[in-house]
């Protein structure tokens, strides 16, 4: 039979497969990249501010995605529990982004709002605390660790390269909007700069120690913000059946 | 087909490559196995035909069905509503209370509340309102903001310290900041475990008429409107009432904040709370 070179030759075994899987591959990717419909057109969606950017780099890093998915699928029990349907749209400034499938804790996709900062901390330091079957793991140090954000400008530039509509604006003012945000109180702070940037962002200092950012403030100020962006009251599902 | 030839053995037919002696037997693949991968492939197209399945350029083909996820499953939410609405519309007309007087609407209500209860309201007020440090117990009849199903109704609705519009609001000030004297906090916390049967000390009267009782009222009994808790009841919300915990409040209080669960929760499962909260126990 003729596929006799391939199977004596490595180097034309490997092209081949080579082709193969990149037909697949191009056959599913290529066309959401043309198509019109991959991602809605809604109002509200913006970059994450600075602060949310470094608690999203925090919630990769403590994996906090093996336990929580960030996708509310089309499905009555999921609508009840969680509320409206993730819109790919409420994902597209995401990399990588969260959607996920394994849910040994709730979806996250709109946990912002639902409890208070208070109790974020609370949760986080010891989830037993407040839910006492929890099996969540206790991520205490958050609160001790202070947050590094030298990089918050470098940062928001490479994501620029991949399509993150950051402004020269906002990279310029990343240390400052951070800081505005994490210090909502404090006399400096200038929180309408930071929401005409930003808008719904919300400002406090999150986890009750007012002196210093810790990696907590930028998480929990990450989680207050997830699903919140998007006023669903104004949305119109018939413009984005699929 | 260069040198395909017989395996002596099997009959079989082999592929015709060797490898050090060793033929590879080209065993045709089993007869179901076949027809089900020609049944698929007939199915394939068939889908194509009926489901949304081909990208063009920038649109894709919506097939005879049109079907859409999305769609169906408001299709889905809208039967249930529908379904609903029997008992939904008469939530909606009904005051709490009109609801908690009617038994039919009563009983709906503390079934759907205990559900959305443990959906919502127990990571911080715990499995049967039995409250937590910072978290008021609902199942008592100690109410920071008042306890009648109106008052329950709004306290849900627009949030205590929230973000909506309407929410509660009061916060107790900095005393500890050069506002009062070391020895007045320690004469207003003493007034405070007097007040609570603690022991204390009563010296404190004329401090606590004058800089606390607008909010915690001149007994002492607390003010719904204010938010103010019963100081008086020996149930507290931040620590044990020890006189250090008094102390620290006074000096640098803390304020609790329930989130408005207007626009997260819609107006019937609000009211079913309402009537469920104050069946707990504790309603007024
Ligand atoms: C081992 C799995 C696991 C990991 C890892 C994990 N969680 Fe959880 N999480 C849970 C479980 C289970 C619950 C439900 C019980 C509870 O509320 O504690 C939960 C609940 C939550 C909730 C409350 C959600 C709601 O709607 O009630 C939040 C917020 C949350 N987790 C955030 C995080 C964050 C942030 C991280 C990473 C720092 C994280 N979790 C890591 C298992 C996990
Ligand atoms: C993020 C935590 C949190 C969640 C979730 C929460 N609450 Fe609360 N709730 C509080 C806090 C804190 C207070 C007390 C506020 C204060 O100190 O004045 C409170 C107060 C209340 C009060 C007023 C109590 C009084 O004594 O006047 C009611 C009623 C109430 N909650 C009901 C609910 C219901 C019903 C839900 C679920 C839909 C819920 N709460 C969910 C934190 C929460
Ligand atoms: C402007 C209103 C206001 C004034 C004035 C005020 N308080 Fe309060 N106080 C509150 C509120 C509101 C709370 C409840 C905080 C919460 O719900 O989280 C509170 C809580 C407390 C608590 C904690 C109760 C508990 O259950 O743990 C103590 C103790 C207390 N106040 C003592 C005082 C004393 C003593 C004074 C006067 C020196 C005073 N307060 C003046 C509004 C006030």
């Amino acid at each position: 039979m003729n596929h006799e070179i391939f199977e004596k030759n490595v180097i034309l075994l490997s092209i081949g497969i080579l082709i193969t899987v990149a037909v697949g591959g191009l056959v599913q990717i290529v066309p959401l990249y043309t198509l019109d419909s991959t991602i809605e057109k809604v109002d509200g969606v913006r970059p994450y501010s600075p602060l949310e950017l470094a608690g999203r780099d925090i919630y990769l890093r403590e994996g906090c995605y093996t336990c929580h998915s960030q996708m509310i699928r089309p499905f009555r029990d999921e609508a009840e529990r969680y509320g409206h349907y993730s819109l790919a749209a409420e994902s597209m400034y995401d990399h990588p982004f969260q959607w996920g499938s394994k849910r040994t804790g709730p979806d996250l996709a709109r946990v912002g709002g639902k409890y208070s900062n208070d109790w974020h901390v609370a949760h986080l330091i010891d989830p037993r605390a407040v839910v006492p079957e929890s099996v969540m793991p206790m991520y205490a140090f958050l609160a001790e660790k202070e947050l590094s954000f030298d990089t918050a400008a470098a940062h928001m530039k490479t994501l620029r390269a991949l399509g993150v509509p950051y402004t020269d604006e906002q990279i310029e003012n990343a240390q400052a909007d951070l800081l505005n945000q994490a210090n909502g109180d404090a006399d400096e702070a200038d929180p309408d700069a930071l929401l005409a940037r930003y808008p719904k962002a919300k400002i406090g200092d999150f986890d009750g120690k007012p002196d210093t950012i810790t990696e907590m403030d930028a998480l929990v100020a990450y989680l207050q913000m997830l699903g919140t962006l998007i006023d669903f009251t104004e949305y119109k599902p018939e413009m984005d059946y699929r | 087909m260069a040198n395909v030839e017989k395996d002596a053995l099997t009959g079989t037919e082999t592929t015709g490559h060797e490898w050090d002696g060793i033929r590879e037997l080209n065993t045709p693949l089993p007869k179901w196995w076949v027809y089900i991968f020609a049944a698929s492939v007939v199915w394939a197209i068939g889908y194509y035909i009926f489901m949304p399945a081909w990208p063009t350029l920038h649109d894709y083909t919506k097939g005879i069905l049109d079907y859409s996820s999305r769609a169906a499953h408001r299709a889905e939410m809208a039967r249930v509503a529908e379904a609903r609405s029997v008992w939904a519309d008469r939530f909606r007309e009904a005051t709490v209370d009109e609801i908690a007087g009617n038994d039919e609407l009563r009983r709906y209500a503390m079934a759907g509340g205990a559900y959305l209860f443990a959906d919502n309201c127990v990571p911080c007020h715990g499995a049967g309102g039995q409250g937590g440090p910072g978290y008021p117990v609902l199942a008592d009849d100690d109410w920071l903001w008042g306890g009648t199903r109106e008052a329950i109704e709004f306290s849900i609705r627009h949030g205590i310290r929230s973000e909506s519009d309407e929410t509660r609001y009061n916060v107790m000030p900095v005393f500890g900041d050069d506002y009062l004297e070391d020895e007045q906090i320690a004469q207003a916390a003493d007034y405070v475990l007097h007040l609570s049967g603690q022991g204390g000390s009563d010296a404190g009267h004329e401090l606590f008429v004058d800089e606390c009782s607008v909010c915690h009222g001149e007994q002492g009994t607390g003010l719904a409107e204010m938010g103010g808790p019963n100081l008086t009841d020996g149930i507290w919300l931040y620590g044990t009432g020890s006189r250090d915990d008094v102390m620290a409040q006074i000096r640098n209080p803390k304020h609790g904040v329930m989130p408005a669960w207007e626009g997260r929760l819609d107006d019937v499962a609000i009211k079913q709370l309402a009537v469920f909260v104050h069946g707990l126990g504790g309603g007024q």
